[in-house]
């Protein structure tokens, strides 16, 4: 299917993606192509047939709903952009 | 040529074993011939991100000590080198991504403590496609590998990195990932060993995620021997892994010796057909009459869904992959742009900035599948797909042992060529990506050369059929040299 400028620029925000005004024609175009390949799937019919989320029909293992690991907030936060007193800062949200 | 005047860096590792156990080398020897192999040899192809010498000589006097009091295993002191995918405590992992370029990890991935705990030395972090998108390693942040057969050609992707270092003899093994054919294109194209195992059998946990019920981890090697030593030590039940699969590990080295006389061979008629290059096509028959000579039978057999397996894929991994790397935020972790003025703003310029092309196709393609009103024409419908793919594959199963083909439908293709057309690219995976989709093992060998370029030789099996697999592959390699051979320059 043939995608609009409105619908990438939709895509781009669902995705949280900012795009420059410049690349949407391409953008444009190449989801076009993949979406238009993709769409090769109707040559099958595929009513009644039951999807497929896991290879081996496995389902899902739980275990108990016990605390197994410690709390390594230094550690994790070693790697973030900006934290102070243990919490991670980001740009006001509110004013 | 004798076995003893192959050079150390052309050895399998189970030569190199051999020799560790008898002292006639060290594992710190070996490690330095490696580092200075990558340090002379890596330039030509780019093949690593990350290199760490000084760990890695460490970590060889202490396999050397165990060696020494006889408390060491098969793999003791073998270099290693890991996909940049997998987290490595206090080494960068970048998934060749600017997103995670600063991103050192806090714990280590399953396949790397279980590899560590077998006593492999570590040598560094292969490049990749980044994020693991991509069949050619072109979209790595880091720039392309090259081919160590033509270095204006590609090694394929996404582990293009772990095949290019293996098959330059710059490292005897590497890990790798397969998502679509991340592990058997790249060691297909490179001319050396690479095994997709079944869905579940090595573990994810650590392992960055792209599509997480098509993900999977494993060995890149020169031999099938060498591939089935690493699986061995790399597969097994993960209580991290909710889809770890608890069922025992079979000592894969040890059954390499079976005979194929009598195995019955599946070949796919849809495989021969259009796209498949014709001297491709004719280096795969003369492999499947070699194995006809050792008494094994052909039979011709029809998957007739594996034609829509590519299109099935790019909806459910893009899918897969939106919501898998939506969790890259600019908050917790990772690259996060400079001075935005909203929260909005910065998810939005952090990973517009942090990923490449190929990466932010694949999640709008994937955000769009999976947006209302669009669920039920893509995502569900590639979902019902992929069940008649797996259900071809079953009806295959029931009259055949395992399945032969081409890996890849050409030999390695130029720098560029296939970039600007997304849609080409993909179709390069054409032959890699059903086993995926119905989480199959599979395992890549080489069997000949096109104008001086690798071809692989695919071998599927049924679930958890490694042994076969690994055997059936090894007895190729008995028979053929194919795997021995080394690329000019890097010999």
């Amino acid at each position: 299917m043939s995608l609009t400028k409105a619908d990438v620029i939709k895509i781009a925000h669902l995705a949280r993606l900012a795009i420059d005004e410049d690349d949407i024609p391409v953008s444009l175009r190449d989801l076009s192509n993949i979406l238009y390949f993709v769409e090769k799937m109707n040559a099958v019919d595929t009513t009644d047939i039951e999807p497929m989320a896991h290879p081996l029909a496995a389902t899902q293992r739980l275990r108990p709903d016990q605390v197994t690991e410690g709390n390594q907030r230094t550690r994790f936060q070693a790697v973030a952009p900006q934290v102070e007193d243990g919490l991670y800062l980001v740009p006001k949200v509110i004013e | 040529m004798t076995h003893n005047e192959i050079p150390l860096h052309k050895k399998s590792i189970a030569a190199l074993s051999a020799m560790l156990q008898q002292g006639t080398v060290t594992s710190v020897a070996l490690v330095e011939l490696f580092l200075e192999r990558i340090h002379q040899l890596d330039p030509q192809l780019n093949s690593f991100i990350t290199v760490i010498p000084e760990q890695a000589l460490q970590q060889a006097r202490a396999a050397d000590q165990r060696i020494a009091a006889g408390t060491s295993g098969p793999l003791t002191g073998i270099p290693l080198a890991h996909k940049d995918i997998f987290c490595t405590e206090g080494i960068r992992t970048s998934c060749a991504s600017r997103m995670l370029d600063n991103f050192i990890a806090p714990y280590d991935a399953t396949v790397v403590n279980r590899l560590h705990a077998a006593g492999m030395i570590v040598l560094g972090k292969t490049n990749m496609d980044e994020f693991a998108m991509g069949s050619s390693n072109e979209t790595s942040f880091y720039g392309p590998v090259r081919n160590p057969w033509d270095v204006t050609r590609v090694p394929g992707g996404s582990s293009g990195g772990s095949a290019a270092a293996v098959a330059a003899g710059l490292v005897p093994a590497a890990t790798g990932t397969d998502t679509g054919g991340s592990i058997r294109q790249p060691a297909a194209l490179c001319g050396i060993t690479g095994l997709k195992p079944t869905y579940g059998r090595v573990s994810r946990y650590g392992m960055v995620a792209f599509a997480s019920s098509l993900d999977q981890g494993g060995p890149l090697a020169r031999t099938a021997q060498d591939v089935a030593l690493l699986l061995g030590a790399m597969a097994g039940f993960d209580e991290r892994d909710s889809t770890s699969v608890d069922r025992p590990v079979e000592n894969y080295a040890q059954h390499l010796s079976g005979s194929v006389d009598g195995l019955t061979i599946g070949v796919v008629n849809e495989h021969f057909g259009e796209g498949l290059d014709s001297n491709v096509a004719a280096r795969i028959e003369s492999a499947l009459r070699e194995y006809e000579r050792l008494g094994a039978k052909i039979r011709r057999i029809s998957l007739p869904h594996s034609a829509l397996s590519v299109p099935a894929y790019y909806v459910v991994a893009p899918a897969e992959c939106s919501s898998n790397l939506a969790r890259y935020d600019g908050v917790r972790y990772g690259y996060r742009a400079e001075g935005p003025s909203s929260l909005e703003e910065m998810y939005k310029r952090s990973r517009a900035e942090g990923f490449g092309a190929e990466v932010k196709r694949r999640i709008m393609i994937g955000t769009y599948a999976l947006s209302a009103g669009y669920y039920d024409a893509y995502y569900l419908k590639a979902q019902k797909l992929r069940r008649l793919i797996g259900e071809d594959f079953n009806s295959a199963f029931a009259s055949v042992d395992v399945i032969m083909g081409p890996t890849s439908p050409t030999v390695s293709f130029k720098l560029g060529e296939k970039l600007a057309d997304p849609v080409t690219m993909y179709l390069s995976d054409i032959f890699t990506i059903a086993v995926n989709l119905a989480g199959l093992p599979a395992i890549s060998i080489p069997a000949g050369f096109v104008d001086g370029l690798p071809v692989g030789l695919q071998i599927i099996g049924n679930y958890f059929d490694e042994a076969r697999l690994l055997n059936v592959a090894h007895q190729y390699q008995q028979v053929t040299d194919w795997h021995e051979q080394a690329p000019p320059g890097f010999e």
